[in-house]
């Protein structure tokens, strides 16, 4: 007769229950972690979407403009419009007088607001002569200050409180517009970070990507039709199959000394491209498309092969009229969550010279750029405090990225196994 | 002509080939001829493969070789106009590049120098011309040459295949030459690096501060490379993410394989990837704007003084980017375990915890070992965590609240932005680079091994 002591088997169900609870705490643990990091980022980088812009009435006078007649876009472009704004400013604070006072006063305005003037000008030259009223972009500071980024008091405020007041009457005044930033989606870099916009980098991410993809694709099938239907199970093919399960696991550093040490100094190709970056970011990728073009060409039904050898294909036609657009689906899954993982690097990228400051948007690889990660770390880096949103904002978009690029992956991939079935 | 010209040309001109070689036997084929041996379109690629390889040919062979005939011919330029032989070197020469292609301003450089450039524009015209005809001349040789090979008894298909056969080959060996390239290029500034610093400085050495003077003469140009801060560095990192990970992790994968319903697996693996998916910058600001200040507030709040880069902050927010790392892998290794030793074990009547502890982990075990090997090579390989949230002094601690430095760390620092080529400085990074390279590749060898030597016990 089997004797069960009450206690201990009292004692079995805790231990029981507390294993359980050790599993489930890690899983909340990872679960919480992953909430604080994407509230962090949203919650500090949402503001980066929307820019704070000054309502300014600006008398257009083409000879404190310095411009005359007629007014093509070449001529516009020579104008100097610091001073014609800064007296719209002033005309909004006629008791602001000193010029000390008046210095810290034209620190509301951007930069921005006279690349925006001239904008208008080029767009409507008719408009010289008049006054207007244009919404500038204010600096970086007023900017974080009315998004609630900036503290008013204690040591970390920035602006006076004389600059502070200003800007309170000019919030109370209904001036202070806080629009939409197209400019921070579609344009490059900026020291200003009001000014500053991702568009160059995500330019440069798509072209070093482009290079990527155009490399490691066709390179990657061949490697894997190599090694699933042609290779014999010799000794190269095994350290070919070693070599490739090593490099996958190689760290993204390596591949930048890599590139620094062979495509740069050795070959001398050009320093910061895309193209070099493509190159390296291909090199990491291959490992990728190569395994999963290898298991998807492995779960091709042998009837299909068997079929087109019997109906008198050369082993050649076999592989790239029947097996090849049978793997493709999961060949393509795998190269899709390759190119996701090149998204993201960044070290190789640093290595090889992309990180120089470049204030336009590149149109070709072999233009100097910056790739997306790269200018996340470049404003994560920098000491003012306008890019901590510039940063978040920058990572929103690059995992928007990768959420729709894992997206495509995971609906090609239950696309086909529903045809399998 | 420009290299997109040259793209253009190669493309009419390969394209041209095809067709060529594809209408000499349709053609006659169509007015009732005798029936080809291969089809049309074969003759036509065999074609088309004769003009294009030996006009890459050409490209590659004129880009491999141009610079080592331009460089002595500039250098020699500057020779004759009477700069001192001492100056003359291979960064002179970039110098001098630079200043053609306009990258650098020509204002501020002295007449030998501008000879120099006027030379190497000259030169670069020459070689430009001579460029254009041999690429034209190889590719219309090649067209002609495949047009007279090809004909209806010829075995075109035989023949692309072939060729097809070699390409694939070839392409299944970049991941050899990769490797290759990299021992080489890495061992090969390793060893010029070893000229300058003795071997057992680099790996004994207690202090690491590779500041180089600017100029030659300047008081203080040596730099000391002792890189054993920077291994304590790492570990003392790696550790605390492991501290971390590896419970997490494991955990996890036990709760997702053993115990929860697949409706909840399907919901909270997905998840788990999502924090594998996220790049590691990202990790690196969340550690540098969140996690590192919260330390420091924690710490003095138990009145502990914590770095604002502390090893903790870097470690920590590793740890969780490892997390999935070690959970899928275990999840496997766990789910690899036969169901006749589960079910052997509930049968007499063990609890699913006992079950797992006494029986599927001990047999899971040497694929568990395998996972966290190579979680320790992915921790210590990992870059931009350290980069953006561990420091740059090399301190010798194993205070997790003290800023430390890393392998990574050093190489990026050092290599990031302009840097001379010959200086120890720059060339330690390669020294590092090829620890670190090997130090992962062995890990990495002895995990797979593991995990294979495992996964035959059961298969």
């Amino acid at each position: 007769m089997l004797q069960l002591d009450p206690k201990k088997l009292r004692k079995r169900a805790w231990a029981e229950r507390r294993f359980r609870l050790y599993g489930i705490m890690a899983l909340i643990f990872a679960g919480s972690v992953l909430m604080l990091l994407v509230s962090t980022i949203v919650s500090s980088g949402h503001s980066a979407f929307f820019t704070t812009e000054l309502d300014l009435e600006i008398e257009l006078d083409p000879e404190t403009m310095g411009i005359s007649a007629p007014y093509t876009k070449d001529s516009l472009m020579q104008g100097s419009y610091y001073t014609t704004i800064k007296k719209g400013l002033y005309r909004l604070f006629p008791e602001v007088t000193g010029r000390g006072e008046r210095r810290e006063l034209v620190k509301i305005l951007s930069p921005g607001a006279e690349l925006e003037l001239r904008k208008y000008l080029i767009e409507n030259p008719g408009a010289i002569g008049k006054r207007i009223t244009l919404e500038v972009p204010v600096s970086s500071d007023f900017d974080q200050l009315y998004k609630g980024n900036l503290p008013r008091t204690g040591k970390h405020t920035r602006l006076s409180q004389a600059q502070m007041a200003w800007f309170d009457t000019l919030v109370a005044d209904g001036r202070i517009r806080y629009n939409f930033n197209p400019g921070f989606l579609l344009g490059a870099d900026s020291r200003y970070p009001e000014l500053a916009g991702i568009g160059g980098a995500v330019a440069g991410s798509f072209h070093a990507l482009l290079v990527c993809f155009l490399l490691s694709f066709p390179l990657g099938i061949a490697a894997a039709v190599y090694l699933e239907e042609f290779a014999r199970d010799t000794r190269l093919t095994r350290i070919i199959e070693a070599n490739i399960n090593n490099l996958a696991a190689v760290p993204s550093v390596i591949f930048g000394l890599l590139g620094l040490a062979v495509m740069l100094n050795f070959f001398g190709l050009p320093r910061g491209t895309p193209l070099v970056g493509g190159m390296v970011l291909a090199l990491m990728t291959l490992p990728t498309i190569i395994i999963s073009c290898r298991s998807s060409l492995r779960a091709v039904s042998p009837g299909i092969r068997q079929g087109a050898l019997a109906m008198g294909a050369s082993p050649i036609q076999v592989t790239f009229h029947q097996v090849l657009p049978a793997a493709m689906p999961g060949t393509l899954t795998g190269t899709i969550i390759g190119l996701a993982q090149a998204l993201g690097e960044t070290a190789p990228l640093l290595m090889i010279g992309m990180v120089a400051f470049i204030a336009n948007v590149p149109a070709t690889p072999l233009d100097s750029a910056a790739a997306l990660p790269v200018q996340i770390y470049l404003w994560a880096e920098s000491a003012e405090r306008g890019f901590v949103e510039k940063t978040a904002a920058a990572i929103m978009v690059i995992m928007t990225f990768l959420i729709l690029m894992n997206l495509i992956a995971v609906i090609i991939r239950s696309k086909t196994q529903t045809k399998v079935e | 002509m420009t290299f997109p010209q040259l793209t253009v040309l190669f493309f009419i001109l390969v394209a041209t080939s095809g067709v060529l070689g594809w209408r000499r036997i349709r053609v006659p084929h169509v007015a009732g001829g005798p029936r080809p041996r291969s089809r049309a379109v074969y003759h036509g690629v065999y074609n088309a493969l004769w003009c294009a390889l030996p006009m890459l040919l050409v490209v590659f062979a004129w880009l491999a070789v141009e610079p080592w005939i331009i460089q002595p011919l500039v250098l020699n330029e500057l020779a004759l106009s009477g700069v001192d032989p001492q100056q003359i070197n291979a960064f002179r020469f970039l110098e001098i590049r630079n200043i053609a292609e306009g990258v650098l301003p020509s204002e501020f450089v002295e007449q030998p120098v501008l000879h120099a450039v006027e030379r190497y524009q000259e030169l670069r015209r020459v070689s430009g011309f001579s460029l254009t005809l041999l690429f034209i001349s190889a590719g219309v040789a090649g067209l002609f040459l495949g047009y007279r090979r090809i004909g209806h008894l010829f075995p075109a298909r035989e023949k692309v295949e072939l060729f097809v056969r070699g390409f694939l080959l070839v392409s299944s060996s970049i991941a050899i030459l990769t490797t290759i390239s990299i021992v080489l290029a890495l061992a090969f500034e390793t060893l010029r690096f070893f000229q300058h610093v003795p071997l057992s400085e680099f790996l004994f050495g207690l202090k690491w501060s590779p500041q180089i003077a600017i100029r030659a003469d300047q008081v203080g140009s040596s730099g000391a490379f002792g890189a054993v801060p920077l291994f304590t560095g790492t570990l003392l990192i790696a550790f605390i993410a492991m501290v971390v990970a590896v419970p997490v992790g494991l955990f996890s994968a036990i709760y997702l394989a053993e115990y929860a319903r697949p409706a909840v697996r399907h919901v909270l693996k997905p998840l788990l990837e999502i924090l594998a998916g996220i790049p590691t910058v990202v990790y690196g600001f969340f550690a540098a704007l969140t996690v590192a200040p919260m330390i420091v507030e924690l710490g003095a709040g138990i009145g502990l003084e914590a770095s604002s880069e502390s090893a903790l902050a870097a470690g920590l927010v590793m740890g969780i980017m490892i997390i999935p790392f070690i959970s899928s892998l275990s999840d496997d290794v766990i789910n690899a375990v036969p169901y006749s030793l589960r079910d052997g074990s509930l049968a007499m009547g063990a609890t699913r915890s006992e079950t797992i502890r006494k029986v599927i982990l001990p047999a899971a075990l040497p694929g568990i070992a395998g996972a966290l090997l190579l979680a320790v090579s992915r921790a210590i390989g990992e870059t931009m965590i350290v980069v953006m949230a561990a420091g740059l002094a090399a301190n010798l601690t194993a205070n997790p609240l003290e800023s430390v430095t890393t392998v990574t760390t050093q190489i990026v620092t050092i290599l990031v932005g302009d840097q001379e080529f010959d200086s120890p400085k720059t060339l330690a990074a390669f020294a590092l680079g090829l620890t670190l390279f090997f130090v992962t590749l062995t890990l990495n060898f002895i995990a797979l091994h593991i995990v294979r030597h495992y996964r035959e016990q059961y298969d």
